[in-house]
């Protein structure tokens, strides 16, 4: 008998309009194709055309659409009525709310403005929202970067001019060994999947260091299961061979680097570690071909990275003498770290001979003749397909700006960065650190603060402190006990303002942080803190403010609500003068624009800062007649310059919109971006596209586009001076001292060559019972706390069990289904565990942010976030158990203040299962209700 | 797989009502006219009620009447078609002998024979399912047809009919249970198959791809105790076969316990029927590490 | 119809590259978003802010862990998974309304929802759980392999793939005809040796599995027999080797 099928439509209309904007399901600013029917948003796609993603999406972005239509969406402002972490509100006007805002806001600016301090979490508008801050005048401006990842920016901003994250990526097409360690895997997320696929089609192979199995090391070809907190012995450990082995670039170092550079090598000099310097500042390297000293810059010159020098009687040596001495010693050997690293010596030196081999037995070179910054010609680039990526794993510890030093020193002892299979930067990177500002303090009631809040000091004079030596900043960032704390320190605002330490605050502003929660260590102290009253019966911390989108834990515990629109109804600029979206080969940046408009009385919390700025009458945001410049955040976007010609988006300026890069405001800018598809792109010249740091093509392409405004070609600094500023302040030498309780620290830890310590925690716990090292990790399809409110991804990560690695399974006598006590120094946690032998056999981990306070999102009581997810954080605290000398050390990187996390040492017991996770805290009353019983979500016909 | 109590009701009850309806058919015990209808009454009662109860494990029963048009490659269809072809040559059969009296044996035997391949098309319908291994066998069928007679002769009140196939029935079930236990590693499935990571090594399940439950794990993997098994598998026995053969076997030709003894077997087969279900394992329950 | 095509002119399916795959869902929520709009009844969820969420889905990630049968250490596999369109596909055969079909030109396994009672029966046949029946519609739900998506003349022809193919960031997953010796699928199964999922059920799965490639195939390196000679015992040594490697630049 004959076959039937029923026909069906095989070419149904897709949607009625495609809308292309950009993603904001995590920060990795995709550009997605919104398809619209009936007005509403009916399915979400990659776009095709766009630099980031080019037509692939996340599960995150795939799910927008629940996400807009999230029942935990804020409907409208609200002001506290219950007390504070009751989650009672009224509902009030906007007009009411801002007036209540400015009453507020106002008497401060004119009397302490230091009393507001704002810190903005997952922002993707600083360079605006710290523009506000300045104005306002307050020196307490940060976003999340403390805790989020300051250690690897800095790590590598001072030693090359750049960093992992988006200001750089591998050289997917011409890799042939990629090495990861410790991502994230929601990090970067679409790129890197994208890239490792890529290099995988190619034939490359990827190494993956960490000590969970998963995401991206799963894939690895070869897992190295390290020991939490001991990467940077595990790199210089392959330091120590590749150097032993003489399997360096040379030539690479000695033109491109500070390894040639001459250094004071006279230990009673005061000058002992700094460079030599000609009158003109400029760093001395001795020219091989003549002998003499001769500026580093100077065209021609070979510098010679054997060279020692006498300056009467000061001798002088070149870094690269000092690496070697340092990094040759055994020490640094492989049998030396094996065990505490837990990889055995073959193994490192396996990987040392493997790295090395394709290095330089695969090396290649591109047929692309270029000039460098001395005007010395290269016929061809030369290729070193080794690439490296990295992000919290390494700079979630306190010992990870060095550790991030000590990785970029191994890539650049490899001659790989920005050659062409290695590692390249994305505009406005490179940027050395003399390019970056330094941090500004001057605070004026009334005025402006005097200068961007945040930088890169260069040496002692440039901390944040009083003529007393107290903190300037309420998180003490830009002090001795952090001096390089370029990002600020958010998990520090709450706590030192309730301690008065180094001073009280009056109002606190917060945006998209849910300090209350996942966003702080040390949560349920964080909700003391934000509750305690003092003897008047008044709030220790007395106001605060908090713009969100949604219905976090963070709103019940905050006096005045300024409720945000959701991603897709908002305008928003990715913008060079932030955090861009550029490839290495191209200059790019894009907007969000209001594919729908808010059902709900709901502001985008930029055009809100903008109506308090003109309330407030803060300079840049009203004129001499007190008028308002912008009329909400698009005008901004639009018509704010932030040096002439140069705004927050590059392209499509002037009054054509032909210009790139530097050009008049023009009016009609925003509707060529969404002609565009949402975003802008200018490729870089092929001469231009390697060797950026010293490339001519580069530099004078950056500045004709105005990424700067004049060319700044520089060394990579294996050796930081500034580091060695600090440590010679520690040894006494200089005016600016540090407090005596800190010198010891501060001469370990700002050692100008990358090293290795013991994170904090280790050397306080040493010999002690908590030995396991707790990690979290978000999985790649959810981004924080926003995907519970997320129909369809909270069924994928619905609760967080804490994975246990073989050996403390069996060792425990652990089945599935059983539950374990997890304690810390701090506290302990009741929690679910499952098995995972894929694990490093000394950690345990577990999916962060899943884990939700009753009452919270909008999601039922009995939601098995609430029930069986949970934090680690209640177990870590933001400071370190105390030393008996009364002082509060913080749990941080002594270098840049980094939340330490990742220091997490933990003991775990089996215990009889308990109805739910501990600690358990009352619900939260829910502003917004709770979400409906059942979806079944289509909005065509 | 899920014991749902449709599915429990509909195999139970239907089959009884069909065996039931085979004794009659083949004229034991041969009631005649107004006497015979109470029989044919509860033959009824029994085999629709079943088939009502099926119609609860429907998610969309408005389009029931297509499941008649795949009688060429699904037992379901098959299993509709016999169902409504025996209770109609039975009810013309039943019909005959309650309004006119009138007996038509050789329609009897018809209707009697019918009635028993409707109920191998309903035992079909698990046993034609490699993916329950513990179905996929002739035994299924066996004992269901086994147990359609047996349980049919007890309403019948036929004491020999009860010995013979009760007895036959529980041989079968013995077989079931011990050969079924096996079978599932018999025919080879094991995650390392599933997956097809067998040739790197031993495969376990590290996280499934939801957190919380879904229709699959709902519908087909349900893990039962074994010691919970054990006793399940005595009541069965005990209530199922072993007290109707007893008192059977203690009843005189008119089987004057026969009330006592139907209440047994259901009681009996119901628990057997759960477990038929609730044993059952689905080959999907690899992806779950879940058997 | 559910009786199974003798043959199907081309057979469409897709490769999956557990060598690849990274296990982040996209294919998951992509193919839920595409399918919620389109094919039929949305794909619900129920219980969707409360205590229980469940929902339906096409496609779903399992992650699994290997222990070598060599030794070494444990491997991590993420498995996606869907319906794989079996040339004997005994989903089809159990259908008792007909609902369920293979497609005679594309051999794409599809329910007509018109005609699906929500038995459930086709679901019990399948081993691969690769359909679940909407809770909300009452009808069974199964990957379509996006039939309305790479047919469809209202897209742009480098969209006409499937939803979770076009969204897999790490393209690890490769639509095609694996009817076509030539075709892109049919020379992966061939060059990496593909491989069906519980082949013994005889089910003859379309779609295709490329397994990992060798893990942790790297050997250790002796201290005495080093893959890397040092270039000099002593740091003295080392300047010397410096200078001279210096003056052959």
């Amino acid at each position: 008998m004959t076959h039937h099928q029923p026909a069906i439509e095989t070419s149904p209309k897709v949607s009625d309009e495609i809308r292309k904007t950009t993603c904001y399901m995590c920060a990795c600013r995709c550009g997605i194709n919104v398809h619209m029917k009936d007005g509403k948003v009916a399915y979400i796609e990659g776009n095709r055309d766009h630099p980031v993603n080019k037509g692939v999406l996340c599960a995150k972005g795939s799910s927008g659409i629940m996400q807009v239509n999230a029942p935990s969406r804020l409907k409208n402002p609200m002001l506290r009525v219950g007390p504070r972490g009751s989650g009672e509100f009224k509902d009030i006007s906007w007009e009411e709310a801002l007036t209540i805002a400015t009453d507020w806001m106002k008497p401060l600016r004119e009397t302490a403005p230091e009393k507001l301090a704002f810190f903005t979490g997952r922002d993707q508008s600083q360079s605006f929202t710290g523009m506000w801050a300045q104005a306002y005048g307050t020196p307490n401006y940060a976003a999340h970067g403390g805790f989020c990842s300051v250690n690897m920016a800095a790590g590598g901003i001072y030693t090359m001019g750049g960093a992992f994250w988006e200001f750089g990526q591998p050289d997917w097409d011409r890799a042939k060994l990629f090495m990861i360690f410790g991502v994230a895997e929601d990090h970067d997320s679409n790129p890197i999947k994208m890239g490792i696929g890529r290099l995988k089609a190619n034939g490359g192979k990827i190494y993956g260091v960490n000590p969970i199995r998963s995401g991206y090391n799963a894939v690895a070809d070869e897992w190295v299961g390290i020991t939490p907190g001991t990467d940077g012995l595990f790199i210089l450990a392959l330091v120590h061979e590749l150097l032993k082995a003489g399997k360096v670039d040379l030539n690479y170092l000695a033109q491109f680097t500070n390894s040639p550079v001459l250094v004071n090598d006279d230990p009673k000099s005061d000058d002992y570690g700094l460079f030599l310097r000609n009158k003109s500042g400029k760093m001395q390297v001795i020219d091989r071909k003549t002998g003499k000293l001769a500026a580093f810059d100077k065209k021609g010159v070979k510098p010679d990275l054997a060279a020692t020098h006498k300056v009467g009687k000061t001798p002088y040596r070149t870094v690269f003498q000092l690496m070697a001495e340092k990094y040759l010693s055994d020490d640094y050997s492989p049998d030396a770290v094996a065990e505490r690293c837990g990889i055995s010596a073959g193994r490192i030196r396996a990987i040392a001979a493997d790295i090395a081999r394709v290095a330089f037995d695969e090396a290649f070179e591109l047929d692309i003749p270029w000039t460098d910054f001395r005007g010395d010609k290269h016929k061809t680039m030369q290729g070193r397909p080794v690439a490296f990526h990295s992000m919290r794993g390494i700079s979630a510890h306190s010992n990870g700006f060095q550790t991030a030093r000590a990785l970029h020193m191994l890539q650049i002892i490899l001659g790989s960065v920005e050659a062409p299979g290695g590692f390249r930067f994305k505009p406005p990177y490179p940027k050395p650190v003399e390019g970056h500002p330094k941090p500004h303090f001057g605070v004026t009631p009334g005025k402006p603060l005097n200068g961007p809040h945040l930088g890169y000091p260069q040496g002692p004079e440039d901390l944040g402190l009083k003529e007393d030596g107290t903190a300037v900043r309420i998180d003490k960032a830009f002090t001795w006990e952090n001096p390089l704390s370029a990002h600020g320190l958010m998990h520090m605002v709450i706590s030192n303002a309730h301690a008065g330490d180094p001073y009280k605050i009056d109002t606190l502003f917060m945006f998209m942080a849910n300090m209350s929660w996942n966003s702080s260590m040390n949560a349920s102290g964080v909700m003391d803190m934000l509750t305690d009253k003092d003897e008047d019966g008044e709030y220790v911390i007395p106001r605060i403010i908090y713009s969100d989108a949604y219905s976090s834990e963070m709103v019940a515990y905050a006096d005045l609500i300024l409720p945000d629109t959701t991603y897709l109804e908002r305008h928003d600029c990715i913008s060079l003068l932030d955090r861009p979206i550029c490839e290495a080969d191209a200059m790019a940046d894009s907007i969000r624009w209001p594919v729908i408009e808010p059902d709900r009385d709901v502001r985008g919390f930029q055009s809100v800062l903008i109506d308090l700025g003109v309330r407030l009458g803060l300079p840049g945001f009203v004129d001499e007649n007190g008028d308002a410049v912008y009329k909400d955040y698009a005008d901004y976007i639009v018509n704010h310059q932030r040096r002439p010609g140069v705004g927050p988006l590059a392209g499509f300026r002037g009054k054509d919109g032909k210009d790139v890069g530097r050009g008049e405001p023009n009016p009609n800018q925003l509707q060529a971006y969404i002609d565009n598809g949402g975003f802008f792109e200018s490729h870089i010249p092929q001469d231009a596209s390697y060797f950026k740091p010293w490339n001519a093509a580069y530099q004078k392409w950056a500045v004709e586009v105005g990424l700067f405004d004049h060319e700044q070609p520089y060394l990579f600094s294996i050796y930081s001076e500034p580091l060695r500023k600090f440590q010679r302040a520690a040894e006494g030498i200089g005016e600016h001292q540090p407090p005596e309780h800190l010198r010891e620290q501060l001469k370990v830890s700002m050692d100008p060559l990358p090293i290795w310590y013991a994170p904090n925690v280790e050397e306080n716990e040493a010999g002690g019972e908590y030995t396991v090292t707790a990690l979290t990790q978000r999985p790649m399809a959810m981004y924080h706390s926003w995907g519970t409110q997320n129909a369809w991804l909270r069924q994928l990560h619905g609760l967080n069990p804490l994975y246990v690695p073989t050996k403390i399974w069996e060792a425990q006598g652990f089945k599935d289904g059983d539950w374990a006590k997890v304690s810390s120094p701090h506290g302990s946690i009741t929690v679910p565990v499952s098995h995972q032998a894929g694990l490093n056999d000394n950690t345990v981990w577990t999916w962060n942010a899943i884990g939700k306070r009753k009452g919270a999102w909008a999601l039922d009581e009995g939601a098995p976030e609430a029930t069986k997810g949970f934090l680690l954080n209640h177990i870590i605290h933001e400071l370190l158990p105390g030393k008996g000398d009364g002082l509060r050390w913080n749990n941080s990187d002594p270098v840049t203040g980094q939340a330490a996390w990742f220091d997490l040492k933990v003991k775990i017991e089996k215990v009889a299962p308990p109805d739910e996770v501990q600690p358990n805290f009352p619900p939260i009353k829910s502003p917004v209700g709770k979400g409906p019983k059942n979806l079944a979500w289509k909005v065509g016909k | 797989m899920h014991p749902a109590p449709s599915v429990i009701f509909f195999t139970v009850f239907s089959g009884l009502g069909f065996g039931f309806l085979a004794w009659l058919g083949i004229g034991i015990p041969g009631p005649q006219g107004w006497d015979a209808f109470p029989y044919f009454f509860v033959a009824y009662l029994l085999a629709v009620g079943g088939l009502i109860s099926s119609t609860f494990h429907l998610g969309n029963p408005k389009n029931a009447l297509k499941a008649f048009t795949q009688w060429r490659t699904s037992w379901l269809s098959r299993e509709a078609w016999m169902a409504v072809g025996t209770l109609s040559v039975m009810g013309i059969f039943a019909a005959a002998n309650i309004f006119f009296k009138i007996q038509m044996p050789p329609l009897g035997w018809i209707g009697a024979i019918m009635a028993l391949v409707t109920v191998y098309t309903t035992s079909m319908m698990y046993a034609q399912l490699k993916t329950v291994p513990r179905w996929n066998h002739w035994s299924t069928s066996a004992l269901f047809i086994l147990l359609a007679l047996g349980g049919g002769a007890i309403l019948a009140g036929d004491v020999f009919g009860t010995l013979v196939f009760l007895t036959l029935a529980f041989v079968v079930q013995m077989y079931v249970w011990i050969a079924g236990d096996q079978r599932f590693a018999a025919r080879g499935h094991t995650l390392e198959t599933a997956t097809g990571l067998g040739t790197i090594g031993k495969v376990r399940l590290y996280e499934p791809p939801h957190t919380g439950t879904n229709y699959l794990l709902n519908e087909m993997v349900y893990v039962v105790a074994r010691k919970h098994v054990l006793k399940l598998r005595l009541i069965a026995l005990l209530m199922g076969y072993l007290l109707p053969l007893l008192l059977a076997g203690l009843s005189g030709r008119l089987f004057e316990l026969q009330i006592t003894a139907l209440v047994s077997h259901i009681i009996g087969i119901l628990t057997q029927r759960w477990l038929f279900f609730a044993e059952a394992e689905h080959v999907v329950g690899l992806y779950y590490d879940k058997r | 119809m559910t009786q199974l095509p003798q043959s199907t002119d081309k057979k469409l399916g897709l490769v999956i590259d557990l060598d690849t795959c990274v296990g982040c869902h996209a294919c998951v929520i992509s193919c839920k978003g595409w399918n919620t709009e389109n094919y039929g009844a949305p794909l619900s969820d129920v219980d969707a802010y409360g205590a229980d969420p469940h929902g339906t889905f096409l496609n779903r990630v399992h992650s699994f862990e290997v222990q070598p049968n060599a030794g070494g250490c444990s491997q991590t596999i993420h498995f996606p998974k869907s319906c794989l369109h079996c040339e004997d596909a005994p989903c089809v055969t159990v259908c008792p309304t007909g609902a369920s079909y293979k497609r005679v030109e594309d051999g794409i396994v599809l329910v007509n929802e018109d005609d699906c009672i929500g038995c459930g029966l086709c679901a019990w046949a399948c081993p691969y759980g690769a359909r679940e029946l909407d809770q909300l519609a009452g009808v069974m739900k199964k990957c379509t392999l996006c039939i309305d998506r790479i047919y469809n003349e209202n897209l742009p022809e480098v969209d006409r793939i499937p939803s979770c193919v076009r969204t897999c960031p790490a393209g690890a997953r490769h639509f095609g005809d694996f009817a076509d010796p030539e075709s892109n699928v049919s020379k992966l199964v061939a060059e990496r040796g593909g491989i069906d999922l519980m082949p013994e059920q005889g089910t003859k799965p379309v779609n295709k599995y490329l397994p990992p490639r060798p893990k942790d195939t790297l050997e250790d390196v002796d201290a005495s027999a080093p893959a890397m000679k040092p270039v000099a015992d002593t740091p003295k040594g080392f300047l010397g080797w410096l200078d001279k490697a210096l003056e052959a630049l």
